[in-house]
């Protein structure tokens, strides 16, 4: 492990294990927070147990959803947008502000118009995320370097060919990067969406344990969130160094 | 290793030059880091430096020039081996005394190129009245003045690295050090700027260290030239060109020019086809 | 100009597809374009809406001060340091990718009900990418400038202030524009959970009376004013970026 993976690894133990000492030592209320072995210990069980197994499954399901849609969805928009340069200069302004819309607020409608189901859960990590992922296709698209599509055209290559064996590959490291920021945002939309108005999922699931005093759940919950977090993050940051390491940048 | 020495003129040997800056038997090992493995990049490498004259580095890309000028400004420090400037030992840090100009723009494009002359002297606290006696003056000797309130991004690239080694003409330093200054120009800017440093060299009076790959540049410019081999770097060859103080551009269609530059391609082309057989370039 | 005239015909498109919505889901779910400008114009004219926009605003300006100071100061402090910035980025970035909100309740215990809830709120949300931006725009640097701050023999402090913060100017204010939605985001969602006070609130009130015209006519004015200074912070992030080279 590098010298920085060390010292992080440290970091961490040392912050989780002097919670864990505040907390054994009396210094936080266990009706505040509770140590981060007892959170441990409860959601292995709940994991176990299959309390929370449908919570799971559901959530992932709902992000699941949202991706797909995010990503297919903003790799064409970006594709279109970037091949009509005038609509593309009327939409910049909105792409750029459109995270400052705060989406949250819309999430009530959604469930007016769609009602208390999936569908609203889904639209909303389609919105936090679909944007990112247009940005990145167009900017990926952008710095194609021309001297691929002349080279792409002396070879006598069609627009087809040229997309799939030019545009694609080189745009690739972009298209990866929206697609980890779809995932990111995908995620929070749909965590958030339930935690606001639902009656299932992980966010629902917290916030239940919230409003019923029940702290042992709670913190397991979030642990079990903030845990599939850095593991996707781990995943995809290892894959990311695989293909940089390949292209030698 | 002892570097020969080759003369390219008449001996006119008057009294022994002053020694302003010297290395001795320096050394700079990269060490290795992770997976990277170390790199011995230059050395040992003995160098003097005299009072007042012009002196070129010339040698193949990747020998290890920048290091070498890199430690004896104090940029970074030798593995091994001593450097020494006016006297005092030079130890991580850049002393007093020395300018260096870089190939990479380095004139901040957040200031106007009056600020970004001004810069060095306004964090030494000098009397506002002196920077701007100073700066006019180097405005004026760089052929700026029109464009003192422009900024980086409004000029060329001949412009901006003039107007860094204006900023550093105005810390009116003893010894001048460039790296590579003209690597990113064209070819006819670059003629232009070695007439302005030639002319800067005889009014200020300061040592200056030319690190360049050009070699016509380091034969019309300089007093010596120093070649070096490919990495690890090593002065190969000294090279006295015997030019008289008073020169310029025009030098370069005299037959003397020919000679020089043909030693220097000599020495370089057997050094590349060393490293190229090694793997290198 | 004519570009302008484009996003304005969008604008229009937009309210076209509104309209049409509302024409196909009815007056239960949706107000009409009219009806929402019609609520805001009422709105704007009522001193209890203005009393919950200031409280929203104080809060969000709080959140921003302490955000943007705090996270400048250590994405500057973490991009000096190589290691303590290598260290460190994984684990903002696993911070940033965090739904935040499941934070509320942790939130919620150690502040109370209140303007301070809404606030560290907002801070959380809004830190993390203020940090990370200003970690990117310190090593961004190119390295010849620190060369020439030694070769100037820069003291620390003066390589801080005349180096290093005009050069990750650019930056740093991309870094603002987008802690800036997030900060607002956080707040917002504190107030809808967390607060008697503020537009979040009223947006969640006027869900829980099904008074659609002011919901909506709230989350379009929220939208506005987001997307106006966004925009100016955006104008400001191009001509900054332009500057440099």
């Amino acid at each position: 492990m590098s010298r920085a993976g060390t010292i992080r690894l440290l970091f961490v133990v040392l912050c989780v294990g002097a919670l864990e000492a505040a907390c054994r030592g009396g210094l936080i209320s266990p009706q505040f927070v509770i140590p981060p072995s007892v959170m441990a210990a409860h959601l292995w069980q709940l994991l176990i147990d299959g309390t929370i197994t449908a919570d799971i499954v559901e959530t992932l399901s709902n992000v699941l959803m949202a991706v797909i849609l995010a990503v297919s969805v903003g790799f064409v928009c970006g594709a279109v947008l970037h091949s009509l340069p005038r609509l593309r200069r009327a939409v910049d302004p909105f792409l750029a502000t459109y995270y400052a819309v705060p989406f949250f607020a819309f999430y009530p409608l959604l469930i007016v118009i769609f009602g208390l189901n999936a569908l609203p859960i889904v639209t909303i990590g389609f919105l936090f995320g679909v944007v990112a992922m247009i940005i990145s296709t167009i900017n990926g698209l952008d710095r194609i370097p021309p001297v691929l599509l002349k080279t792409a055209s002396v070879l006598g290559m069609g627009p087809v060919r040229t997309a799939l064996m030019i545009k694609l590959p080189s745009a690739a490291p972009h298209l990866f990067t929206g697609t980890k920021l779809a995932i990111a945002y995908s995620f929070i939309g749909v965590i958030a969406a339930e935690f606001i108005m639902s009656s299932s999922g992980l966010g629902y699931s917290i916030a239940y344990a919230f409003n019923s005093f029940d702290n042992r759940t709670m913190y397991a919950l979030m642990l079990f969130i903030i845990l599939l977090v850095t593991l996707i993050n781990a995943v995809l940051y290892m894959w990311e160094q695989a293909i940089m390491q390949r292209r030698g940048s | 290793m002892a570097a020969s020495v080759v003369k390219m003129s008449a001996d006119r040997s008057v009294s022994t030059p002053m020694l302003h800056a010297e290395m001795t038997g320096v050394t700079r090992i990269y060490a290795a880091k992770g997976k990277t493995p170390g790199v011995h990049a230059l050395g040992p490498v003995d160098l003097a430096l005299r009072q007042g004259e012009f002196f070129s580095v010339v040698g193949p890309s990747g020998c290890g020039k920048s290091t070498l000028l890199d430690v004896l400004a104090g940029l970074s420090s030798p593995t091994e081996g001593k450097v020494v400037f006016e006297g005092a030992p030079v130890t991580g840090s850049v002393p007093p005394g020395i300018g260096v100009v870089f190939q990479e723009n380095a004139a901040f494009p957040w200031l106007s190129v009056k600020d970004n002359i001004a810069f060095g002297l306004r964090r030494e606290g000098t009397d506002p009245a002196e920077v701007e006696r100073r700066v006019g003056y180097a405005l004026g000797f760089m052929g700026l003045e029109d464009f003192a309130a422009a900024y980086p991004s409004q000029l060329s690239g001949g412009m901006r690295q003039r107007v860094c080694i204006a900023r550093t003409l105005v810390m009116q330093p003893r010894l001048i050090l460039l790296d590579e200054p003209f690597g990113a120009l064209d070819a006819q800017t670059r003629l232009l700027m070695g007439d302005e440093l030639l002319k800067l060299w005889r009014e200020t009076g300061a040592t200056v260290m030319l690190i360049t790959h050009a070699l016509d540049e380091a034969a019309m410019l300089s007093d010596r030239i120093a070649v070096m081999s490919a990495r690890p770097g090593r002065i190969m060859e000294e090279l006295e060109t015997g030019w008289p103080k008073e020169r310029d551009s025009r030098i370069a269609s005299e037959d003397h020019f020919g000679q020089i530059t043909s030693r220097l391609w000599k020495r370089l082309r057997e050094e590349s086809i060393k490293a190229t057989a090694r793997g290198g370039a | 100009m004519r570009q302008i005239l484009d996003s304005l015909l969008l604008v229009l498109a937009l309210a076209l597809v509104w309209q049409g919505l509302y024409w196909l889901a009815g007056d239960l779910a949706l107000a009409s374009p009219a009806q929402t400008f019609a609520r805001a114009a009422e709105l704007l004219a009522t001193p209890s809406f203005w009393r919950h926009a200031s409280e929203t605003f104080l809060a969000l300006g709080y959140a921003l001060l302490i955000a943007v100071t705090a996270g400048m100061g250590i994405g500057l402090a973490l991009g000096m340091h190589r290691l303590s910035g290598e260290v460190a980025e994984p684990v903002l970035v696993s911070l940033y990718s965090l739904p935040k909100i499941t934070l509320y309740p942790v939130i919620l215990l150690l502040f109370g009900l209140g303007i301070s809830a809404k606030i560290a709120l907002g801070v959380i949300h809004g830190i993390i990418p203020i940090i990370i931006f200003s970690m990117g725009a310190v090593r961004a640097i190119a390295p010849v400038y620190f060369k020439t701050a030694r070769v100037l023999r820069l003291s620390r402090g003066q390589l801080v202030r005349t180096v290093i913060v005009p050069a990750a100017i650019p930056e740093l204010v991309s870094g603002l524009r987008v802690g800036f939605s997030l900060t607002l985001l956080g707040v917002l969602i504190g107030e809808m959970f967390a607060s008697q006070r503020g537009l979040g609130y009223l947006v969640m009130k006027s869900i829980g009376t099904l008074d659609v015209p002011t919901m909506m006519a709230v989350i379009v004015m929220l939208a506005l004013v987001a997307v106006l200074i966004s925009s100016l912070l955006l104008y400001l992030d191009h001509r900054l970026h332009r500057r440099a080279l």
